[in-house]
């Protein structure tokens, strides 16, 4: 039998009695073809790789770090608390040594949650990453981590939730904005003023095959990893940039996401998106399952794989190589580039708005984010939608100073202005409050 | 009368009864070098003065397959294996000669790619110049169409080569490529093996005037008839502890969830009930380095029991996990748990000498001789309990797939221990303090493997599928595979199930009266293709459940 050379933990948990409506593509049927080809192909016996149920995530998991409006509740439900609990039970069996590695196939997926939620957006409600990542920060202490968001489209909620935060360097590559949901992730989406460089966005153009993936691997994303120095590198784990996708522009195959977890080497994997149920989530899981336990994965491909049709045309390639040197350079002048950026403000405002397509919501959202020389400096923000909620959100950043803290709670106290529902995110102490 | 015989390592066990009574037993020594004859001469000790004519059935547990297998003295096979995309190949070769062909089908059953009739004829000549006359075909996913295995099967069987062919989609409807492969290989290598025997038994039944029907045990707690044996003699494979569980269970009956002991000399086995139904391997069990698919009882074998030796290690007792001979009392080697009944008179012995142990013992630990036994018999219970502990937790926590089954799923969780073996009545009452729950043992256990040979009645399971997206329904083991119409509903597919399982059951040869059918898993998802459901994707288990044909009349205590 085979012997996998790094332990492996899966949480492949299909939820096979859940679905956001019976044709959405987030439904029962999608992974019941990834579980026939893992069962088929007999991993349950493979000497190293070991089977973990979820378990189920509670509400402080959640508001580390969201504000859900009205409140956790109202808008999360047992499903993503087994999905953000099946995230946490990998992640567990890593750092307590139980295995090397894991890979959650879990679902709904995450990460277009953003910080406040008031529904579902992308299919997503809670971050699952985020979520779990937080947990494990509170159970074994600070972390620095990399999430690397190999989904197609951007991981804008992941984003959002680590927008300001240097101790976890977020990079997405994607399809680009302008061709898919969400429309966002360009290349000067670069991080708030405490973590100016740490938020990188690669937006790739349509028709981008497994040369593309693998050049910006190798040529920005590695790179950038072996500067930063991870104490853990997460994969956000979509699966949707493979040519069969339903519903994006792509070209990569099950052989060249194996490729890419082998080069990646996570140490937890989190599956997000891919709606190619029968014949593109069979192999790409199958193929990341086998590279990341550090099986040899060179027979695994789609029945129909066809590398001379897949072949990435010359003139992507090329631009590809431009965008990739962009944010390369931009990487590696991020601290002049924040000079430039910041320099004399001790505030940061950022208005957006955000569409929630699932659930057809439409919210206005003002943040602002303090500038301390202390620490990365208290934020809120204001936020309204269209369902009538108007809110005030406080958070108090993990390495906040005493000044930060209390005026944290102050302003908690005495709001200004009048809003429907004020959170405060004390993340020093870990208390979350809600008026 | 119905006849048992249980065939173990050392000892065959045999049983006549009658009118749910024993009337008669046999016990013999097993000779290794002569299964058959083993056998053949215990039945007809057990026989002698009996009415050969009122035998209304034979049940056999042998060990002829798995001795064969353990000991290497299978026939060479030739495989012929199609593994397609996915895991690398290699580590599938299990035969003498492994062919690996092109082709694939795919997780739906879709042709990907058709097989080399060119390649197949390759695999021939090389398993006709090897002298090789026994064949297993097997492709990844034939559980979900068998049609490359069926071909093949008929290109090579023109060539009249082959003393024996098995198709891989014939030995499990589960989904587990590599232990299809196995599985096949070992029904293949066992194939003329079986054969000999069956054949052997027949001839002799036959000289001597019984034509009562021989049914064999399986590992799943059931039988099967002689004739389905020699087609899959891999299913007649381990059925030991099986004979063991099905014996606790004619003799203790339960309803609800517990823990089954069997204690002996140098084992224990350790079975569990959920609401009183045996707990089975989720796949299916493993025989010397090869995972398969036969369907088995769950148990897990520890190296304690009254005979095993035991030491003194960094002030702590060791018992087991090897058998070194005999109790010391008995002239043994080393003290064991039996001497330490003995020397409380719990059991027949040289108390002395049992005595004399004890202080070998209490010597190294500082403690008295007297206090030994006490020391020695709590300190195998806790192995017991510890073992049982830790088995229990790794199956509450099986993986399951849905919200439903995480939140709300069956946690096997005893309410009480049966055990039978020489240390049972002993241990009972220390094992109930341990466990905090009732602990029950029958007077008579000498022959409960024979008894729960004789009691099995045919079981048999089937996985069905059906995918009206392509109108079609398969049931692998039955070498179903058929068109239905896009309407077929949960309902049909349950009922088909029902009925299908019940008539494998009967040609198992069980009796309509004697049949337990029920689906044990369903499920059913729509198939959505673009924006539109293009069908339904049903997956439904049903089985023949393990049960006894009777219900053994004796005594109890508690």
């Amino acid at each position: 039998m085979i012997k996998a050379k790094n332990k492996l933990g899966l949480v492949f948990f299909p939820a096979f009695d859940w679905a956001i409506s019976p044709t959405h593509p987030e439904r029962e049927e999608r992974l019941l073809y990834t579980q026939d080809q893992i069962f088929e192909e007999g991993i349950q016996d493979i000497e190293g790789i070991k089977f973990f149920n979820p378990i189920i995530a509670d509400e402080k998991d959640i508001q580390r770090v969201h504000f859900c409006v009205p409140d956790v509740k109202s808008r999360v439900t047992q499903s993503h608390l087994i999905s953000v609990g099946g995230a946490i039970k990998a992640s567990q069996s890593v750092m307590e040594k139980k295995v090397d590695k894991s890979f959650a196939l879990v679902r709904p997926p995450g990460h277009h949650a953003q910080r406040v939620v008031y529904g579902d957006r992308g299919f997503c409600i809670v971050n699952v990453e985020a979520a779990m990542l937080e947990r494990i920060r509170k159970e074994y202490g600070p972390l620095k981590v990399a999430i690397v968001d190999t989904d197609c489209h951007h991981g804008d909620g992941t984003q959002d939730i680590y927008w300001n935060d240097k101790n976890t360097l977020f990079i997405s590559f994607h399809q680009d904005g302008r061709t898919l949901y969400p429309g966002t992730g360009f290349i000067d989406e670069f991080g708030g003023p405490a973590a100016y460089g740490y938020n990188i966005n690669i937006p790739l153009p349509p028709g981008t095959g497994e040369e593309g993936f693998i050049y910006v691997l190798e040529n920005v994303v590695l790179p950038i990893l072996d500067e930063y120095k991870p104490d853990i590198i997460i994969n956000s784990a979509g699966q949707d940039n493979h040519y069969t996708d339903p519903i994006t522009n792509m070209n990569f195959t099950a052989q060249g996401y194996a490729k890419l977890n082998d080069r990646l080497n996570p140490d937890i994997a989190v599956l997000e998106g891919g709606y190619s149920i029968e014949g593109a989530l069979p192999y790409v899981n199958l193929g990341i399952i086998l590279a990341m336990a550090g099986i040899d994965y060179s027979h695994v491909h789609e029945p129909d794989y066809d590398k001379d049709k897949l072949k990435q045309p010359k003139n992507i390639t090329e631009y590809i190589k431009q965008v990739s040197e962009i944010v390369y350079n931009r990487w590696k002048t991020k601290d002049e580039l924040r000079l430039k950026e910041f320099k004399g403000l001790d505030n940061v405002e950022r208005n957006r708005q955000i569409y929630y397509d699932t659930d057809g919501i439409l919210e206005t959202q003002s943040q602002n984010f303090k500038i301390c020389k202390k620490c990365s400096g208290l934020n809120t923000i204001k936020s309204s939608c269209d369902r009538g909620y108007r809110i005030f959100a406080i958070t108090i950043p993990k390495d906040a100073c005493s000044n930060c803290i209390d005026e944290g709670y102050n302003l908690f106290k005495n709001p200004n202005g009048s809003y429907t529902h004020i959170y405060l995110q004390d993340r020093v102490n870990d208390k979350y409050y809600a008026k | 009368m119905i006849v048992g015989l249980d065939m173990g390592g050392t000892h065959i066990d045999a049983v006549i009864i009658k009118n749910d009574k024993i009337i008669n037993t046999v016990k013999k020594p097993t000779d290794k070098d002569n299964l058959f004859e083993s056998i053949w001469s215990t039945l007809e000790e057990l026989l002698k003065d009996y009415n050969k004519s009122k035998i209304k059935r034979i049940n056999l547990s042998t060990t002829i397959s798995t001795n064969a297998i353990v000991e290497n003295t299978t026939s060479p096979v030739g495989m012929i294996i199609q593994s397609g995309p996915g895991l690398p190949q290699d580590f599938l070769a299990c035969g003498d000669e492994n062919v690996f062909i092109s082709g694939y089908i795919d997780h739906r059953g879709t042709v990907v790619e058709n097989w080399n009739p060119k390649e197949v004829k390759e695999a021939l000549n090389i398993f006709k110049d090897k002298n090789i006359d026994s064949l297993a075909i097997v492709t990844k996913f034939s559980v979900r169409n068998p049609k490359h295995e069926l071909e093949i099967k008929e290109m090579v069987q023109s060539s009249k080569i082959f003393s024996n062919i098995t198709l891989g989609h014939t030995v499990s409807g589960k989904l587990n490529f590599p232990r299809r492969v196995y599985t096949s290989y070992l029904n293949s290598a066992v194939y003329d093996t079986f054969n000999n025997f069956s054949n052997n038994i027949k001839k002799s039944m036959e000289r001597e005037g019984i034509n009562a029907p021989i049914y064999i045990l399986k590992a799943d707690g059931g039988t099967m008839n002689l004739y389905t044996a020699e087609e899959k003699p891999v299913e007649t494979i381990l059925s030991g502890p099986a004979a063991s569980f099905m014996g606790i269970n004619a003799m203790l009956s339960s309803n609800e969830d517990a823990i089954l002991l069997d204690i002996g000399g140098t084992t224990t086995d350790i079975f569990f009930l959920a609401d009183g139904v045996p707990l089975f391997e989720p796949l299916g069990i493993q025989i010397d380095k090869y995972k398969t698919l036969v369907r088995a009882i769950y148990s897990i074998s520890i190296g304690l029991g009254g005979d095993s030796s035991i030491d003194i290690k960094d002030g702590t007792i060791k018992i087991g996990p090897k058998r070194k001979g005999f109790a010391y009392a008995y002239g043994g080697p080393s003290p064991t748990p039996t001497d330490a009944m003995i020397a409380l008179g719990l059991m027949e012995g040289n108390k002395e000498k049992a005595y004399e142990a004890m202080e070998i013992l209490g010597n190294k630990l500082n403690i008295s001789k007297k206090e030994m036994p006490d020391l020695i018999l709590n300190t195998m219970a806790n192995m017991i309990k510890n073992k049982v502990d830790e088995i229990l937790n790794k199956i509450n926590s099986q993986p399951v797939y849905t919200i439903k089954e995480l939140l709300y799923g069956k946690q096997i969780e005893p309410k009480l221990i049966n055990i039978i073996g020489g240390p049972a009545k002993v241990l009972a009452p220390i094992l109930e303090k341990k466990f905090q729950l009732p602990c029950y043992y029958p007077d008579k256990y000498e022959v409960a493997n024979a008894v729960g040979a004789a009691l099995a009645k045919p079981t048999t399971e089937i996985n069905m599928l059906v995918d009206t997206a392509k109108g079609i329904l398969t049931v692998p083991e039955l070498n179903i595979y058929e068109k239905i119409n896009k309407n077929y509903t949960l309902e049909d597919a349950k009922k088909r199930a029902l009925e299908l399982v019940k008539k494998s059951a009967i040609n198992l040869g069980a009796t309509e009266e004697e049949i337990e059918a029920e689906i044990t898993e369903e499920s059913s998802f729509n198939m959505v293709r673009g924006f539109f459901t293009s069908g339904k994707n049903m997956r439904i288990k049903a089985q023949v459940k393990p049960g006894l044909i009777c219900d053994l009349r004796g005594d109890s205590n508690d």
